[in-house]
């Protein structure tokens, strides 16, 4: 169904079935049905409210729905998971090589092990000469690369991403854009990345998928014609302007 | 840069003596009633064995008091926060316990821990245990639920998560608490020795019957001393903790 994007397919594929989540009386998610498939990169849009960080949370296994089925294919590999947060959520008494090292860590891998991976995925998201540094040492853009990083570190086959550049300058967002889509390009892994931003969505996804409000259902399901590689030149092709168009009109029928 | 620093604190400290010497001496005030420092620094050189010996006394109590209720806060800390049905069961009674007056119960600690150092040690201990398991719990109670979620995505067990996150989240609050229980401390170990028996407290309460002022002010100096020694030690352990990476210690 969707091209795999390198040789090997280290993705996983992910089937929501009939989901739904309310909190109290608040439906948030009514009925919905997803397919994603293998080392697909996915960018879901939606207004506030519409249930998408819901909807990545119960994808990331951290809550549970209320009903309908979630299945990750294959689904025998541990800790293949990995979450972006909004903000970098770095631990502030421990240097960005060990917060790195983090989640293999917890999963029980040697200290030696451990510290030469982060060290490894450090250098991939730029960040080689600022290992011995504490988070607090860091600019915004450089704190939400060590956390792309320790989501990274453990080589995870499914990257779930939660609005994680919205707080960041323009400039800085613009990098990590190319970089996140490059890690995708290189290792393959099936990326969801949830985000309001039309310009983000349509610039890194290969797929947008635009949520109604209260997640009743799917307004726009499109994939997009775009390059696989993306660079800057890019943002102002009316290739890209095409597509955001196409988002946008969704998003206002939706607004 | 120190020097810049305790200066100004100095010169309230020396204009005060000077005009309480002055005062004194000029007979506005009965020395009976306050002693001129002068005298106070002449009792403190003339009685300083003794006065030693009580403060040698008065620090054991007070900082082992002290280091029970930081060991003890921080475990019942801790152990509340393993649950929310633990800490409505247990938290009400360590708030009641804190307003339990210890100089009311102390002549029970006589009865209990018999005179000496075990009720001094014990008053230290109750007067200074409740402000470490507050702000012990508010502390781990108060990590950020994002790490949290981490920490459960990777399988981390409730010890990881307590020692590796929770815990040293909750550090700087820990140190606050320490610092609060450091002072009560030295106030429960006075109050434990005017009905104990022994140091500090026994030397102020023999001096106030024999109506030497000057004794009680120098005992009375050396026991806020030794607060201050207290006090400074555990802001020299939130610095060696704290200044990597928590704003309280970075300038």
């Amino acid at each position: 169904m969707t091209e795999v994007p390198t040789g090997t397919a280290r993705g996983v594929a992910v089937r929501l079935n009939k989901i739904q989540r309310a909190f109290g009386e608040l439906v948030v998610i009514d009925d919905l049905t997803l397919d994603i498939a293998a080392g697909e990169f996915l960018a879901i849009l939606g207004p506030s409210g519409c249930g998408k960080s819901t909807l990545l949370r119960i994808i990331a296994g951290l809550n549970a729905p209320d009903g309908g089925t979630l299945r990750v294919n294959p689904a025998d590999t541990k800790f293949q998971t990995a979450f972006v947060f909004q903000d970098a959520h770095l631990l502030p008494w421990r240097t960005v090589l060990e917060n790195a090292a983090l989640p293999l860590e917890l999963m029980g891998v040697g200290r030696s092990e451990r510290l030469a991976r982060a060290s490894r995925v450090l250098a991939e998201v730029g960040l080689r000469e600022a290992e011995g540094r504490y988070p607090s040492q860091l600019s915004g853009g450089m704190r939400m690369r060590v956390s792309l990083a320790r989501a990274l570190v453990t080589e995870p086959r499914l990257l779930l991403l939660d609005e994680p550049f919205a707080a960041l300058d323009e400039i800085t967002r613009f990098r990590l854009d190319i970089r996140l889509r490059d890690l995708w390009l290189e290792r393959g892994m099936t990326v969801i990345f949830v985000t309001h931003s039309i310009t983000e969505a349509a610039f890194l996804a290969d797929r947008a998928v635009v949520l109604t409000r209260r997640g009743r259902g799917i307004r726009l399901d499109r994939r997009l014609a775009l390059p696989r590689v993306r660079s800057n030149e890019l943002r102002l092709s009316p290739l890209l302007a095409g597509e955001m168009q196409m988002l946008l009109s969704a998003m206002e029928e939706e607004g | 840069m120190k020097l810049r620093k305790v200066i100004p604190a100095l010169i309230p400290f020396l204009v005060v003596t000077l005009a309480l010497e002055w005062l004194v001496r000029a007979g506005w005030i009965k020395a009976f009633l306050v002693p001129p420092p002068s005298a106070v620094f002449q009792t403190m050189v003339h009685d300083w064995p003794e006065l030693f010996g009580a403060l040698a006394k008065t620090s054991t109590g007070a900082l082992l008091g002290f280091a029970l209720s930081a060991a003890g806060g921080i475990a019942i800390a801790v152990f509340l926060s393993s649950s929310r049905a633990i800490q409505d069961a247990f938290y009400p009674y360590a708030v009641f316990f804190q307003t339990v007056p210890v100089i009311a119960i102390a002549p029970l600690l006589v009865i209990w821990f018999g005179y000496g150092m075990r009720t001094v040690v014990a008053s230290a201990f109750l007067v200074s245990i409740f402000p470490v398991i507050a702000n012990t719990l508010t502390g781990i109670l108060s990590t950020d639920p994002a790490l949290r979620d981490l920490f459960r995505l990777y399988g981390a067990s409730s010890a990881a998560t307590l020692w590796k996150l929770r815990f040293p989240a909750a550090l700087p609050q820990i140190l606050t608490g320490l610092r609060i229980a450091g002072g009560l401390a030295v106030i429960g170990a006075i109050v434990g020795e005017f009905i104990g028996g022994q140091g500090l407290g026994s030397v102020v309460d023999i001096a106030r019957t024999q109506q030497r002022t000057d004794k009680v002010f120098a005992a009375v100096l050396l026991a806020s001393a030794l607060g201050l020694a207290l006090f400074g030690f555990i802001n020299l352990l939130s610095w060696l903790a704290l200044r990597r990476w928590h704003a309280s210690e970075q300038s």
